[in-house]
């Protein structure tokens, strides 16, 4: 036992107890355990978009990206801005449209707004789909944190069962609750732990961050910019974009924006959070020391970086605090991945199959999931391999597929018919899987474009043909039922 | 003054701009490469320009949190 290990057990210890605290006074009835009765201002509301973007991908991925592949990997950075500007505009009708129809999920809205619960049904499919692997990628961090800040006393698969155990006690006993609170103590700790690494090691080891990047254009000329060819700049424009349109259509930030008291909660939010994006600097900042001086991963060791340069430079005590911390980076987001995760299975496929069942019973069978999704996602983490980043991937352009259909449902005179947004969507998903799965890209596929074109990230394509589809087939199904389309309208 | 919304454009296109004109690790901007620095001075700008918005935005005006229709 050493002291890091002691360090991670009590953090571990304290969030527990947090999570099981946040539920006194309130009956955990099914809008209460997901939404939390819509009763969030903007302070928790904050925390619980902001506590999505610092998970484990972020902390160990963003440092890993920076030291692995340097330039391409400031598109993190800039896309979640970006996403935050645009939820100005899109998310207040949203949440106006879900807490007038009493919804809780992302495919409530869509089985609403559509008045179909086929399109229902597909986006709940989607949405797990997209969510398992992103799971497994919070259990993988939790693993690589415990075994890295015990200095290799707790084995990786050891320290998933316990990560796993102890987020599905906790989102069983206080839902949606239980994750805004440990947020502000996961909160206020990375800001403090990512800052203080963030000017020490560049400070200590070059003598200041500029000269730090000074030193890394001299050993690595160009590093610091986009490639000419791959990651280039039409890569990291259409990822930027593709990611902003993504952001808020995880089924679990979209319904965690239902939690909002009012749309000036939601709105108060989208003009403070891109200024919380600065603290990725930091993240960069240790990746880039890392690079010269713990040089060497390589492929997925990349994002092992921050614990090694950590490790080399700090004593067991430091390493240990970074690793509690890290810790809650898995912990909060995959509570609230798993949270949604069941309830989609509960409320939006088994109530489907189980006509006339009650909010209790839902509510039952949602908790009794929790366990059950966080096995699949235990194993997948166990015995999955590399492939779930390639899997991640996939589920974020999955998740992107839904934004056509979500905008114009927006309008007051919406096109769109259920229809065209199942075949749109159904279409955009297809072709993600089929480019994902075959490692096609459009260079590979017309070798004659120019690279701005090949460059260009596959999403677009799928997008694109996504949107085509999405508004030929409600032309044409409006043609068949007009009577429908205009049911639809006026709803 | 619900056009004041229409501002939301200049932080994406301000952002985008810098790498897709200058692709190159010079000059610095803070003491950072060229594009981290760029993306962070309208990481910064973002937030005064969403501010306005808000303020001038008809939708956040009156007292109470209840509100009507845009």
């Amino acid at each position: 036992m050493n002291v890091a290990l002691v360090l991670i057990g009590l953090m571990t210890a304290f969030a527990l107890w947090l999570g099981i605290r946040a539920r006194s006074g309130h009956t955990m009835h099914l809008e209460q355990w997901t939404v939390a009765g819509r009763g969030f201002g903007p302070v928790f509301v904050f925390l619980l978009l902001a506590g999505e973007i610092y998970t484990t991908f972020t902390f160990l991925g963003a440092s890993g990206f920076a030291y692995g592949l340097g330039g391409p990997a400031f598109y993190i950075i800039a896309y979640g801005a970006l996403a935050y500007t645009m939820s100005y505009y899109v998310m207040p009708p949203v949440w106006r449209y879900a807490s007038e129809h009493k919804l809780i999920s992302q495919p409530d809205y869509f089985r609403t707004r559509y008045a179909s619960p086929s399109l229902g049904v597909l986006v709940a499919v989607v949405d797990i789909v997209a969510l398992i692997p992103y799971l497994v990628l919070q259990f993988k961090g939790l693993g690589i944190i415990v075994h890295a800040a015990s200095y290799g006393a707790i084995d990786n698969a050891v320290a998933i069962w316990i990560g796993a155990v102890v987020v599905t006690i906790y989102v069983m006993v206080s839902g949606v609750r239980g994750s805004a609170w440990t947020s502000v103590v996961k909160d206020v700790g990375i800001l403090a732990v990512v800052i203080f690494l963030g000017v020490y090691l560049p400070t200590h080891y070059f003598g200041g961050i500029e000269a730090m990047f000074h030193a890394i254009d001299v050993a690595k000329p160009g590093f610091l910019a986009l490639p000419e060819h791959g990651q280039s700049v039409s890569w990291f424009i259409s990822t930027v974009g593709l990611s902003a349109l993504g952001f808020f259509m995880w089924p679990h930030s979209f319904a965690a924006t239902y939690t909002a008291r009012s749309e000036r909660t939601l709105r108060k939010n989208a003009v403070l959070l891109p200024l919380y994006q600065l603290v990725l600097l930091f993240v960069y900042f240790v990746g880039f020391a890392a690079l010269l001086k713990v040089p060497g991963l390589k492929g997925p060791d990349i994002d092992l970086a921050l614990f090694h340069i950590a490790t080399v430079t700090f004593s067991p005590a430091v390493v240990g605090l970074i690793g509690a911390i890290g810790v809650l980076t898995a912990l909060v987001p995959g509570s609230l991945i798993l949270m949604n995760a069941a309830t989609l299975l509960a409320h939006n496929l088994y109530r489907l199959m189980h006509k006339g069942c009650n909010d209790a019973q839902v509510t039952r069978t949602a908790k009794g999931l929790v366990p059950v999704v966080a096995l699949v996602a235990v194993g997948f983490t166990l015995h999955g391999g590399s492939t779930i980043v390639a899997l991640l991937l996939m589920g974020y352009s999955f998740v992107t597929q839904l934004f056509p259909s979500l905008l114009l449902s927006l309008s007051g005179r919406n096109r769109v018919t259920a229809a065209g947004a199942f075949a749109g969507i159904a279409v955009g998903v297809a072709t993600v899987a089929l480019f994902s799965l075959e490692h096609l890209s459009l260079g590979k596929l017309v070798p004659a474009l120019p690279s701005a074109v090949a460059d260009l990230n596959v999403g677009i394509v799928a997008l694109v043909l996504n949107i085509v589809v999405m508004l030929v087939v409600s032309a044409w199904t409006r043609k068949q039922l007009p009577l429908q389309a205009g049911a639809q309208l006026a709803g | 003054m619900r056009n004041i919304r229409y501002l939301g454009w200049i932080p994406p296109i301000g952002t985008l701009l810098g790498p897709l004109v200058h692709n190159d690790v010079h000059p610095f901007i803070l003491g950072m490469p060229f594009i981290l620095g760029w993306i962070v001075v309208w990481l910064v700008l973002t937030t005064p320009i969403m501010a306005l918005v808000y303020w001038l935005d008809p939708a956040n005006q009156g007292s109470s949190d209840a509100e009507g229709r845009p």
